[in-house]
């Protein structure tokens, strides 16, 4: 597969770090391209016109957006190092528990985040719930793959990194290793692992990013009628 | 050992069908059993303990939840016949996109349309409504179906909506035909297939359900 690879991505999204991650795993060579979410360039709307969102993936000339998708493409396109495991139902599982993630864990992490006061109790409940979905699943496993990491790892690979980060910013503590000791055993291990120890956004660049994001959020909420 | 098929659904539900649609297309029988969703059964319940909604297929007695993953499971399974992802990573991402689309934006956005009490909400909701139906009549394109000359994934996750375009028409005020004839001709093309004709619900009966849900919940 000789054809050029690039990935518009930006460091703070939680999104693009799933595909770098994907291509690094397989030996994939590709290019970086730079965005700011916060200043997006005409490149993302080129490649992205349907939701305007990072990441999308480049190959050969043809554009992917939507991260799971592109995961499942990198997987069927380099076959190395496989994602997804072979037998359908434990395939369908993978999927399903992606799409929970990103569907309802993060963003009940995400309004939890947000939630000032009385709120932010009531909030984190959803979260905690969902944690503990996630806490069920990964218990007797090292890795939601089994021995490997796989499509799920790093479809749920912001919970070391991002989750820390926003609970931080957004003063909550969700991931408590007392709670869910397999889940806090799971991040442990996910980070050492290569190519993710190598490739994790500067934690004072998340930290600053999600400081003004929630800043931004909260003013806009405050002059809703 | 002969397969054994269950299928926990509600008739009018859109979901539910395009598990019909995949499973009539690859010729499977299996048990349907309607569920009520204001009293879910305990076996809905022990099935999909995660989001407690249909459909839910259960294969053998391992369960699948989740409209387009069951969908795909279906095809990875069955894959002997009536393919509905193309062989083509590219163009597998695609349909996946697709798919995807329909199901992040159409529901929601109905849901505007038909449950919503505010008119200002209910004007917006039809505005993204005939846009989604517009980008999704321009990816549609010339093509017979979404899947290009074959029924495939993409054609799935959206016929299933057309038994509920009257519904959206009669509450919101406004025409699909009108707005994007090539896809209420593709609805009708698909609905020559045996798979999704006996497997869409009426659409006045469907009118006729969401008045009663809407009679339910004090909005009617």
């Amino acid at each position: 597969m000789g054809e050029e690879v690039k990935l518009i991505g930006s460091i703070q999204s939680l999104f693009s770090f799933r595909i770098e991650w994907a291509l690094k795993l397989k030996g994939v060579e590709y290019e970086y391209i730079k965005e700011d979410v916060r200043n997006k360039s005409p490149l993302i709307f080129k490649y992205n016109p349907v939701h305007k969102k990072v990441p999308v993936l480049v190959h050969g000339g043809k554009s992917l957006p939507e991260s799971l998708v592109i995961l499942e493409y990198i997987d069927e396109t380099w076959k190395n190092c496989p994602l997804l495991p072979e037998d359908p139902s434990q395939r369908a599982m993978a999927r399903f528990w992606a799409k929970y993630a990103d569907e309802k864990c993060l963003i009940a992490v995400w309004q939890a985040y947000m939630a000032e006061g009385e709120e932010k109790e009531k909030a984190m409940g959803p979260a905690l719930e969902s944690l503990a979905f996630l806490e069920k699943e990964i218990k007797g496993k090292k890795f939601f793959g089994g021995e490997k990491i796989g499509f799920l790892d790093l479809a749920v690979g912001w919970i070391p990194h991002w989750l820390n980060v926003l609970e931080e910013v957004g003063s909550m503590k969700l991931l408590d290793a007392e709670k869910f000791p397999s889940l806090h055993e799971w991040a442990e291990n996910f980070i050492q692992i290569s190519p993710i120890k190598e490739c994790i956004p500067p934690r004072e660049e998340l930290v600053s990013y999600f400081h003004s994001a929630l800043i931004y959020l909260r003013s806009l909420s405050a002059n809703k009628p | 050992m002969a397969d054994e098929i269950v299928l926990l659904s509600t008739w009018p539900s859109m979901f539910g069908m395009r598990v019909r649609v995949a499973l009539a297309e690859k010729g499977l029988k299996y048990e349907y059993r309607e569920e009520d969703l204001w009293n879910k059964s305990p076996l809905l319940l022990m099935m999909n303990p995660v989001h407690k909604k249909i459909p839910v297929l259960i294969h053998n007695g391992k369960p699948i939840s989740e409209s387009m993953i069951i969908v795909e499971y279906i095809d990875e399974v069955w894959n002997h016949k009536s393919p509905l992802l193309p062989t083509d990573p590219y163009q597998r991402a695609q349909a996946r996109f697709w798919a995807d689309y329909v199901d992040k934006k159409l529901y929601d956005i109905g849901k505007k349309i038909i449950w919503s009490t505010k008119g200002e909400e209910q004007e917006t909701g039809k505005k993204e409504f005939i846009e989604c139906l517009k980008l999704l009549e321009g990816e549609l394109g010339d093509n017979p179906y979404f899947g290009g000359e074959n029924f495939g994934f993409v054609d799935v996750s959206l016929v299933t909506f057309s038994g509920w375009f009257h519904t959206y028409e009669s509450y919101g005020n406004l025409s699909i035909e009108t707005e994007c004839p090539k896809l209420v001709a593709w609805t009708k093309r698909c609905l020559e297939k045996e798979s999704v004709s006996s497997s869409l619900a009426d659409p006045h009966k469907i009118h006729d359900f969401a008045s009663e849900v809407r009679k339910r919940l004090g909005i009617e």
